[in-house]
């Protein structure tokens, strides 16, 4: 330890940039704990803010003096954003607008990622290529046929208009996906597969029985970040579900003509009118559900790298 | 008739494997390759959409020479995106650089703190971001309230203003973009051998030069595919100006959808550009660190 304590700052700083964990000096931890603190704090300022604000009466909102500490546990403002939301309705189109096409996705990234994996055929790195190139083409390109397309059949405003790309291998970041398969099938050992097929298994069977439950992992994690991106996702939700069903949200971004609906502004009260507490206390509704998701699921997100054993490359 | 045989088994093989991947052929064709025709030629056309029919009339390249000569908002919007995306890109890196190697070394509370850089992952989405941004609450923590930083600002020639003026207002943002950054950082990290790090030790290399010898070079590929990724989440944020433009130029009266399909081909190739001078410099980088 005193060895330790006999090094100049400056080293340690150095260290601090590389990370050995070969001595590790109390001012060393103290640095990475002050980073961690200071980083930690920029990244949840944003959140702490709106949770904040969201409890504000309309007295603190206007009082300099109230900044991190409200006068009151004040509710008022959740009661009135839930209204507007339509919180129980939106919330439940929301899960199933993301949950749906996540699980279609999910299926369907998994069959095209073993077929990219498992076989040699003419032509993968051309498929390859193009798997990118729907990473890379931005939504703006190809939307405005697909509407027209979907006003023709009228599936406008249905679901269905997000769960038919899904279930063809088009939804919402899907080369990810397919991409995620294609790393963990890659790396299963060929001998299982043979063994099975001199059993007599079809590729299917070897499909659903070996290479399956293998890649659990990658399931999991596929259903969840697809969940994720699916209900946040609102340029594509907006265009094809407009005049349909409203998700959570695509009424948070139509929150305040929604207030004035519900509160005309000449009829209520001043302790009544919109402000930015009952804002974001709507906010705070909107991401609760992921909220809640993540920390239940935490272990999923943190990490879904190793588990599914993307290298990235 | 053994090599018979090994071409039957190939093609079997070949044939099984496009099985699999037919769904996807199919969906590509139907909801990415005969849209992106289509919008292309919309962007030739001026369309008019009525109750039951599609009427187009071809323009040639008008709609194009307007978005880059005419338009008095797109190019200065263009511009914008481009620099704001220049800024970011290196911002993203470096701090989901540092976050990963922070989260790469053993200490207590370390679940904690992951769970706080992974949060963004699972938030950011465009209208809570744009409440957030409407509220002041995106930018650097007090900063950019400062009166001498507003001074400073207006002293600044304007070219250079509206960087600093982005940079300033949407820096956790931008920290906020870097979530799955840092998972493919941790990812590479976790890869190099403890060993090799080691016996650079043994070999009297500091920490600095470990850092820029060893670790940056095995972050090469990482980097690549970040940056990438960055680019692409950022462009294709709905909260982008650009993107809010084309919207709303699709259903304007004097844009309309043919001059909104030419603008989104348009920004397509300021993006394709970026990626590929992106591309290009960090391949050549990645290529000298094998």
């Amino acid at each position: 330890m005193t060895n330790v304590l006999c090094h100049p700052i400056l080293e340690r700083m150095r260290m601090l940039l590389f990370g050995s964990r070969a001595h590790r000096g109390w001012v060393f931890s103290a640095v990475l704990y002050t980073l961690l603190i200071a980083l930690g704090f920029v990244y949840l300022q944003p959140l702490l803010f709106m949770f904040i604000n969201s409890l504000k009466n309309s007295s603190d909102l206007l009082n300099p003096m109230v900044q991190w500490v409200p006068t009151e546990f004040y509710l008022g403002n959740y009661i009135r954003s839930y209204r507007v939301l339509d919180y129980p309705n939106t919330l439940v189109t929301s899960i199933a607008i993301s949950v749906i096409p996540s699980l279609l996705q999910t299926v369907v990234a998994s069959v095209i990622g073993y077929g990219l994996a498992r076989y040699r055929f003419w032509g993968k790195p051309v498929i390859f290529a193009l798997l990118l190139a729907t990473f890379i083409i931005p939504p703006q390109n190809t939307v405005i046929p697909q509407m027209l397309t979907y006003r023709n059949l009228g599936l406008l405003g249905d679901p269905l208009a997000l769960i038919i790309p899904a279930a063809l291998g088009q939804g919402f970041r899907s080369a990810i996906f397919v991409l995620i398969f294609y790393q963990s099938f890659v790396s299963l050992p060929k001998v299982l597969e043979e063994s099975a097929r001199l059993d007599g298994a079809s590729d299917l069977r070897i499909f659903l029985t070996i290479a399956v439950p293998s890649a659990l992992p990658a399931f999991i994690v596929s259903f969840i970040f697809s969940t994720v991106w699916y209900w946040n996702e609102t340029f594509l939700t907006v265009i094809f579900l407009e005049g349909g069903v409203t998700t959570l949200p695509m009424q948070l971004s139509r929150f305040t003509q929604a207030y004035e609906n519900l509160y005309p502004p000449g009829v209520v009260n001043i302790f009544e009118r919109l402000n930015e507490a009952v804002k974001m206390s709507g906010t705070f509704l909107n991401i609760l559900p992921l909220l809640v998701l993540y920390f239940v699921l935490q272990r999923w997100f943190v990490e879904s790298v190793e588990m599914t054993g993307i290298t990235g490359e | 008739m053994i090599a018979r045989r090994g071409i039957s088994l190939r093609l079997r093989e070949a044939l099984h494997g496009y099985g699999f991947i037919l769904v996807w052929v199919i969906g590509f064709s139907l909801f990415t390759l005969v849209p992106l025709v289509e919008t292309f030629r919309y962007s030739l056309n001026q369309v008019a959409v009525t109750a039951t029919s599609i009427n187009l009339s071809f323009v040639e390249w008008a709609n194009y020479s307007r978005a880059l000569f005419t338009d008095p908002n797109f190019v200065e919007l263009l511009i914008g995106y481009t620099i704001e995306t220049l800024i970011s890109i290196p911002i993203v890196l470096i701090f989901a650089m540092i976050i990963a190697m922070f989260l790469n070394l053993k200490f207590k509370l370390k679940a904690l703190f992951r769970v706080i850089f992974f949060l963004p992952i699972v938030i950011t989405s465009g209208p809570v971001i744009r409440e957030l941004t409407a509220q002041g609450a995106a930018s650097a923590p007090g900063i950019a309230d400062v009166p001498a930083v507003v001074e400073f600002l207006q002293e600044l020639p304007r070219a250079l203003r509206s960087p600093v003026e982005y940079l300033l207002t949407s820096f956790i943002l931008i920290l906020w973009f870097s979530g799955v950054q840092i998972l493919i950082y941790l990812a590479s990290l976790q890869k190099v051998d403890r060993s090799v790090y080691e016996a650079a030790a043994i070999d009297g290399a500091s920490s600095w030069e470990i850092f820029w010898k060893i670790v940056l070079p095995a972050l090469s590929t990482a980097t690549l595919v970040n940056a990438i990724y960055t680019i692409v989440t950022l462009s294709h944020f709905s909260e982008n100006r650009v993107i809010r433009y084309i919207y709303d130029q699709t259903y304007d009266v004097q844009g309309g959808i043919g001059y909104a399909s030419a603008l989104a081909f348009l920004y397509f190739a300021v993006m394709v550009l970026l990626l590929g001078i992106v591309f290009g410099l960090l391949m050549q980088w990645a290529k000298r660190s094998r």
